[in-house]
């Protein structure tokens, strides 16, 4: 766990407003997210890498042209991907001469490469660079967990579709925690949802606050698809053109009628509608240093103002396993001056609807704000109409590496649209009891 | 685009055709920027002298042709008199008809013509220069004038193997240079598909020398440039320098994706349909090419089509080719020619439409896209007299049967006959309808304006 000590040991990132240089984001691009067995059945990781980086070197024209790095990863990775990002950039239309390099970090891997590739623009060591992710469910290598490869297995030997399907449909994204051979974090037994499921009980977070949750990601992403936001962010890949999980018209009284898959007995409260389904796709980010955006003709959407990791001891039972944002975020305010009410819009990932709703819950609590931050009053609520207005993960899917991207180009474009100086939380959980979290801000 | 294979199918003439074994095999059509082999030969008549001003300005050598008179002939062994002969084969004749006024100057264009036709290349070239004379000109010369595409048409049908025939119709105080960049364009390859064809040639003081890569370093804007005559468009304008923006739907961004890639250009998923496609265009040019950046050509090439016969068409139907087709470009276009607008069209740039012969001829069962062609047509007629003083010139090309994904999937036997229906015998390619607009483009196609040029090998229908 993050003791109230380890705060103030962040004191040293205090000068992280002042770096050398400003990275910007200048646009993304992502294959729209598909579920696991559907249209990406066949793709690999690299063939979704590649599409996506494609997509973007069309829209920006960097054909044939090299860009100071390109960061990726993938969280379920076969043992022949040990290159992914560079195998996929020589693939692309990108110069071969384009240096890359894989990462992880679990759910957080895509918002990870973005961070750094930011710092290394701070820094002054390249003037741009890919950040991305990519994840399939389909082709995860079988050894990762037991569940999976019997599931996948059936589905494979299934002769029809329903019973392809349904095999499936056995598939929870638990099934597929990293580096590991069984469906559970490797520390506990527990698989990711039974882990979300004790801390929803333990904020005490409705059945119906998820359920709502939930619609909301939906009807904001079919009201996005529908505007035309996604334009310019996403690029369609083997004949799907809008995310395959999209469901515009589900509601909370459709939501409700889902029985609960994680937790036990009464209290059980989290279903299929409510958790991210298993997805494939992939997402890439351009980043660059703003004044080379600006000599280069390039569009500077916002810049990246900060970001903070932190890690929580979730093996003990001591904190949730997905709460280590709610302690990178105050961190991170602290460092910046400012307050949760000083965003224009919230980018929290729904791995479970309970993850946001219990992070919001324990931002406005003062016993966390006291025992566990070591603050005076509570970090603060959000606005909730500024929550993942154009959809998040529960509607949009979830292939793990791939979200953090998805979010940093559309968050930088929802910015830019409200104008200079208009700011951006983004938080992302991963399993490990990890968390990503970054602020972004409109030039 | 199912074109014209409708009409040709119902007509018990082209189910005959269509179904005769044995058509003559088609030439291989030069294509590109490439000269004839052979020389070019011009003969002017009464003195014309902008045929060679224009040669001239080419750099482009030429001899001077045969004449056809009864004194020059000579027997053959059955006693048969013969034209004067070439001694080799020859590239292309070009006819300087400019100075003909009366009806007994055609007998000049017969007799500089008859000795070149049994001497020409394969996918030789004809080509005549005749002037464009307002009706108030006289009776008897405006009588010339249309005599002289009556003469080109019919020689467009006479040619063998690849070769074509094309009229120049050129207006008072055209000079060399004026005419340089359309004898260029029907001289090389670029013309492959074009044939039987008038074209109008303006005066204009502002003309630039003819070059390799007209559009080095201009920005061009093609729409539905995803796939088929689009992503051929757009590969021969960045062949020729230009900077491509390639426009398409959405749902077609993979496909738009990889033809941008392989040319080097940038991407824009648009419907063009949308009410704010034009500003929407502006800003990708403004915010990729810098606030300063003006687009140099728009090329409307996106299309669609729901055949119907108008008995079974619905307002739906109806519409969504009229908005698509006609409506969108319109809108685009007044948004792109607000001056000042950053990312807009600059003056001196270029209007290209995408027609079709169905919109000249109409077609049964495309009542719809007929009359979405025919607009654009309209368009040009109109729009290139408003843009005049800011140097814009608006033009349209009229594909007939391409080979395109879609025109692969009409069923043989009609896809056949549509491709053969035509003087060069065969389908046209992307490449052709390209070519086509990359000469309308061309900096030194500035005294080529409200011209519908159909690209369609001379076909049969809708002449
Ligand atoms: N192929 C032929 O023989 C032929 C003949 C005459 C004219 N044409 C014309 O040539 C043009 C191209 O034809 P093609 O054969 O390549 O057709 P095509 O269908 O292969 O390509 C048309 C492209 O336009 C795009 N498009 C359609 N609606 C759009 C919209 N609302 N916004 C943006 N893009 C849109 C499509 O996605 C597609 O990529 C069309 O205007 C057509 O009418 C074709």
């Amino acid at each position: 766990m993050t003791s109230p000590a380890s705060a103030s040991e962040s004191a040293p990132h205090s000068d992280a407003r002042n770096l050398p240089r400003t990275a910007v984001i200048v646009g993304g691009n992502r294959i729209p997210f598909g579920k696991a067995g559907g249209k990406y059945a066949s793709a690999s990781n690299q063939d979704m890498l590649t599409a996506a980086i494609d997509g973007l070197v069309a829209r920006f024209g960097l054909a044939g042209r090299s860009v100071g790095a390109v960061a990726a990863g993938a969280v379920l990775k076969h043992s022949r991907d040990f290159s992914l990002t560079r195998e996929s950039v020589l693939g692309s239309a990108l110069s071969p001469s384009t240096p890359a390099y894989d990462l992880q970090l679990a759910c957080g891997t895509g918002l990870e490469a973005a961070v750094q590739i930011a710092g290394k623009i701070a820094l002054g060591q390249i003037d741009n660079g890919i950040a991305g992710g990519v994840d399939s469910a389909s082709d995860a290598p079988i050894a990762v967990s037991e569940g999976l490869r019997k599931a996948l297995l059936k589905a494979n030997h299934a002769k029809t579709t329903p019973a392809k399907l349904r095999a499936l449909a056995s598939i929870r994204p638990v099934d597929l925690a990293p580096q590991s051979p069984r469906n559970t974090e490797p520390r506990t037994g527990l698989s990711m949802g039974e882990h979300q499921a004790i801390t929803t009980k333990k904020w005490d977070i409705s059945r119906e606050a998820q359920d709502e949750l939930a619609a909301a990601s939906h009807h904001n992403l079919a009201a996005a698809w529908d505007n035309g936001f996604f334009d310019d962010l996403v690029t369609p890949f083997l004949g799907l053109a809008r995310d395959q999980g999209l469901r515009p018209d589900t509601s909370v009284e459709k939501l409700a009628k889902l029985s609960p898959v994680f937790g036990k007995g009464e209290g059980a409260t989290m279903t299929a509608g409510n958790s991210t389904p298993l997805s494939d796709g992939a997402s890439v980010v351009f980043l660059a240093e703003q004044e080379w955006a600006q000599a280069n003709n390039y569009p500077a959407l916002a810049k990246v103002v900060d970001s903070e990791m932190a890690a929580v001891d979730y093996v003990s039972g001591d904190e949730g396993l997905l709460m280590a944002p709610a302690y990178a975020v105050p961190r991170m305010l602290a460092r910046q001056g400012l307050t949760l009410a000083d965003f224009d819009y919230y980018e929290i990932h729904e791995a479970f609807a309970g993850t946001v709703l219990s992070t919001l819950a324990a931002w406005e609590s003062e016993d966390f704000a006291r025992d566990r931050l070591g603050l005076d009053a509570p970090v603060g609520s959000i606005d909730r109409s500024k929550l993942n207005v154009n959809g998040s993960s529960l509607a949009v899917g979830h292939p793990f590496a791939a979200t953090g991207g998805r979010i940093v180009a559309s968050l930088a474009k929802q910015l830019h649209a409200a104008g200079p100086g208009t700011r951006g939380l983004i938080s992302v959980c991963a399993a490990g009891g990890q968390g990503v979290v970054a602020i972004l801000e409109a030039v | 685009m199912a074109d014209l294979y409708t009409t040709i199918t119902k007509n018990p003439f082209g189910k005959a055709v269509t179904s005769q074994l044995g058509l003559p095999q088609p030439s291989r059509l030069r294509r590109g920027r490439l000269m004839p082999t052979g020389p070019v030969v011009l003969g002017a008549i009464k003195g014309a002298s902008v045929a060679a001003d224009a040669l001239e300005v080419l750099g482009q050598a030429h001899e001077q042709a045969l004449v056809d008179a009864p004194g020059s002939r000579t027997e053959d062994e059955n006693g048969r008199a013969q034209p004067p002969a070439y001694p080799g084969k020859v590239g292309a004749l070009i006819v300087d008809a400019s100075s003909a006024t009366e009806i007994a100057d055609l007998e000049q264009v017969r007799a500089l013509v008859r000795p070149a036709l049994k001497a020409l290349e394969p996918s030789a070239r004809l080509i005549i220069v005749g002037a464009d004379v307002a009706a108030d000109q006289g009776v008897e010369h405006s009588a010339i004038t249309q005599a002289l595409e009556g003469i080109t048409r019919s020689l467009g049908k006479e040619m063998r193997k690849g070769g074509t025939a094309n009229l120049v119709r050129i207006q008072r105080g055209v000079t060399g240079a004026a005419l340089a960049s359309t004898l260029s364009f029907l001289l090389e390859g670029r013309s492959a598909y074009v044939s039987g064809q008038p074209i109008v040639v303006g005066a204009s003081e502002s003309v630039c020398e003819v070059v390799n890569r007209p559009l080095e370093g201009q920005i061009v804007v093609v729409t539905g440039a995803a796939r088929g005559i689009g992503a051929g468009i757009a590969e021969t304008l960045a062949r020729d320098g230009a900077s491509i923006v390639a426009v398409d739907i959405p749902a077609a961004g993979d496909a738009l994706a990889k033809v941008t890639n392989n040319l080097g250009g940038t991407a824009l998923q648009l419907d063009i349909t949308g009410p704010e496609a034009g500003q929407r265009i502006a800003e990708h040019v403004a915010s990729r090419f810098g606030q300063q950046a003006k687009i140099y050509g728009i090329v409307h090439n996106a299309g669609i089509t729901r055949d119907k016969l108008l008995a079974n068409t619905d307002e739906q139907r109806w519409g969504s080719v009229l908005d698509v087709n006609l409506a969108a470009q319109l809108r685009i276009n007044d948004v792109l020619l607000t001056p000042g607008l950053p990312g807009g069209l600059t003056d001196g740039g270029r209007i290209v439409g995408v027609a079709s012969t169905s919109g000249i001829a109409g077609n049964r069962g495309q009542t719809n896209y007929a009359a979405s062609k025919a607009g654009v047509i309209g368009v040009v007629h109109s729009l290139s007299g408003e843009l005049n003083d800011r140097e814009i010139t608006v033009n349209a090309v009229a594909p007939g049967f391409i080979e395109t994904e879609m025109t692969g999937k009409i069923p043989a036997a009609t896809r056949e006959f549509a491709r053969r229906f035509n003087s060069v015998q065969q389908g046209g390619l992307p490449v052709d309808v390209a070519e086509a607009i990359g000469y309308f483009l061309d900096p030194a196609s500035q005294a080529v304006s409200g011209q519908v040029l159909r690209v369609c090998g001379q076909s049969q229908i809708g002449a």
